[in-house]
């Protein structure tokens, strides 16, 4: 397992929270995914077998999220 | 994925300029009113479409993402009513409505941005690089992820520490306000812990890294804050999952009531009075505007909840060492039996300098004050658990039982001055030379200043009772409680006593407050309504206590409370604002004053205003 810290920006409202939760929820090899509203970060557990970060930062970006930097740490 | 692109491409930049969109459909709706004035219908008509559907996809866009990620959300709500409005012929409402709606999320941004901005100074102070010294003694800028422990860094005199770990060379003075609180300057040397974040004020430091980046002191106070912030009082909480609900909720209403009533105008205007707006972010706004007030004032709350419960607390229990007091042994009295003060008191002096005893170090810094020269110290021996002898007996120091031991007769007016410091709960050191008594010195630990104006303050803000609980002896707890505002006074407690303490009190009905430095109190801290730590930002007290003092004093205690009553309030506030908007606006509509258009103005008004309200929490003090 592998831990992603995204910076995100654009998040105004708490339903945009559910929406990111959702959808990197929802991908295939992730764990478990926070989103820290106001610090506007996404935490994600990955498995790097099943997918990578950047996969992930792309379904948020598809949201309409911006991501400003992605940090991968094991 | 080839499809998705140009959609992808269109809601990022929908994202990205809010502002151009709603400026957009405001100007639409403008040259639209003009030209109706100037009686051109027609064209007014169409201008006042192109508005309509102009906002309208941009909100049906994010409508989109969201149901893709299944979720109803109000985006939805709004979209829908909106086609409708356009669809019976009405597009000055869809376009009046997605203007005000967006143009509402624009103003929501900025002052949440404003809402965060506390956290946002923390945050910035993070370090991002540091020096790495190499093998050949050169140094190379490296990022903070990639600084290992065991790395060697060097500081230069006004850099930033960017690391926590040991001096391994140089010295240097640090302001370490931001860790511990502690506005004066610190003198590091070799073998001297530093902390990330902290100043170096002068000279040059290298440091072996301990930990760096999000795993040093510094980073796990920024966490702690980032998570406390979202962490939602159970009030919050509540709402969060009743919005859950609520919005889907809306929408099979509005759609029953359009089929049964058969007035699509009605049902669209339900859809939008129905967004949950004020209420969903009332309560977290002011849950992140008091937090973030607090930690930029060396508060750190860990959640919402904390904040509830110590808002709702009644009653203050105090650890007496490291809380009350300062932890730091002084000379309290000292009494003069010898022919010369100031040679007796150098001698003392210079014998306690040998020794590394707290009484010794308290003795030391009081001579020093006192200016007093001091002689070269004679040979001595510790004698275990009595004090210290030189080899001939000429000089001792140490307790009555030391002075019994080599003969010393205690006149009636030394025993006065040992029992009246014992009275006062002094540690009491003894210096004879020549088997004659010379000097009767107490010791204690001291009341942190500002302890009685902190404590009152507390009661005038609702805590009813302040109980102070220590391991020490009955005469010295006494004798600090007597210059303090406190209720009642439990002496010579065990750790397990002092939680079977805030047991009872809590059994009894009394939300409990435990304040302790988070070394021998932790069972305690854990047990209480809410446990503050007020030692500092050191590891054990971000662990185990609930609310962290980074400045351990009572003007920061009280002002803890004093937040977290007045973020408690503000939420209260923002409820009743929230919900009151949605019932005169049903009342409104049920009475038929209310329409679309001022219906969703009314909204954006009353999300503003829970904004507003949460940010007065940024400027109390």
């Amino acid at each position: 397992m592998k831990l992603a810290i995204m910076k995100l920006d654009g998040m105004t409202c708490p339903s945009c929270m559910q929406k990111i939760e959702h959808a990197v929820g929802g991908q295939n090899g992730v764990q478990d995914v926070k989103v820290l509203f106001n610090a506007a970060k996404l935490k994600a557990h990955f498995d790097p077998e099943a997918t990578d970060a950047d996969k992930l930062a792309s379904v948020v970006q598809e949201l309409g999220y911006t991501v400003e930097s992605i940090k991968v740490k094991d | 994925m080839a499809i998705n692109q140009p959609m992808l491409k269109m809601n990022m930049w929908f994202a990205k300029n809010p502002g151009k969109v709603s400026g957009t459909v405001g100007g639409l709706i403008v040259i639209s009113w003009l030209l109706s004035l100037l009686h051109a219908g027609m064209p007014a008509e169409a201008i006042m479409y192109a508005g309509g559907i102009v906002g309208t996809v941009q909100v049906a866009l994010r409508a989109w993402s969201a149901l893709k990620a299944k979720t109803i959300s109000i985006e939805l709500l709004v979209t829908i009513a909106c086609l409708g409005a356009m669809g019976i012929g009405e597009p000055d409402e869809a376009a009046i409505v997605t203007f005000l709606f967006l143009f509402g999320n624009v103003l929501e941004a900025r002052t949440l941005a404003k809402t965060r901005s506390a956290v946002k100074d923390l945050t910035d102070m993070a370090p991002e690089q540091a020096d790495v010294v190499q093998a050949d003694g050169s140094t190379v800028a490296t990022d903070i992820d990639d600084i290992d422990e065991g790395d060697h860094v060097l500081v230069r005199p006004g850099g930033q520490v960017p690391v926590d770990g040991i001096v391994t060379s140089g010295t240097g003075r640090t302001l370490e306000a931001v860790i511990t609180g502690e506005a004066k300057p610190v003198t590091k040397e070799a073998g001297d812990k530093v902390f990330a974040g902290t100043m170096l004020d002068s000279g040059t430091l290298t440091v072996e890294t301990t930990a760096a980046g999000e795993d040093s002191t510094f980073g796990q106070i920024v966490e702690l804050v980032e998570e406390a912030q979202d962490a939602q009082a159970p009030v919050a909480r509540f709402i969060d999952k009743f919005a859950t609900y609520y919005t889907p909720a809306v929408l099979i209403i509005a759609i029953i009531v359009g089929l049964v009533s058969r007035d699509i105008s009605l049902a669209i205007t339900m859809l939008v009075l129905g967004c949950p707006g004020a209420l969903v972010i009332g309560a977290p706004v002011a849950n992140v505007a008091g937090i973030g007030r607090a930690a930029g004032t060396g508060i750190l709350f860990k959640g919402g909840a904390t904040v509830a419960s110590l808002a709702a607390a009644d009653t203050l229990m105090l650890d007496k060492t490291g809380t009350i007091t300062t932890g730091k042994m002084l000379v309290h009295t000292h009494k003069n039996f010898a022919a010369d003060e100031n040679a007796a008191l150098g001698m003392l002096s210079a014998i306690e300098r040998g020794s590394n005893h707290p009484l010794a170090n308290a003795i030391v810094a009081y001579a020093t004050q006192k200016g007093v020269s001091e002689p070269a110290a004679p040979d001595m021996s510790t004698i275990k658990g009595l004090g210290l002898a030189s080899a001939d007996g000429k000089y001792l120091v140490g307790n009555d039982r030391l002075l019994a031991k080599y003969g010393v007769t205690i006149s009636a007016d030394v025993q006065a001055a040992i029992d009246d410091a014992q009275n006062a709960g002094d540690s009491v050191v003894i210096l004879a030379i020549d088997q004659q008594v010379a000097l009767v010195v107490g010791v204690n630990d001291v009341v942190r200043p500002g302890a009685a104006v902190g404590l009152a303050a507390m009661k005038k803000n609702g805590i009813k009772k302040i109980v102070m609980l220590t391991g020490d002896n009955r005469a010295a707890a006494e004798r600090i409680a007597s210059e303090l505002p406190i209720d009642e006074v439990r002496a010579e407690l065990l750790p397990q006593e002092k939680l079977d303490i805030v047991n009872a009190a809590q059994k009894a009905g009394s939300k409990v407050a435990f304040v302790g430095d988070g070394i021998n109190d932790a069972p305690a801290l854990a047990t209480a309504d809410v446990g503050i730590g007020m030692g500092g930002g050191t590891a054990v007290a971000l662990d185990t206590a609930d609310v962290v003092l980074v400045k351990a004093d009572f003007a920061t205690l009280s002002r803890a409370v004093g937040l977290a009553k007045g973020t408690t309030r503000v939420t209260t506030q923002n409820i009743v604002i929230a919900v009151g908007t949605v019932v005169l606006l049903l009342l409104g509509l049920l009475v038929g004053i209310v329409h679309m258009g001022s219906g969703m103005f009314v909204h954006e008004a009353s999300i503003l205003l829970v904004i507003a309200n949460a940010l007065r929490l940024l400027n109390k003090k």
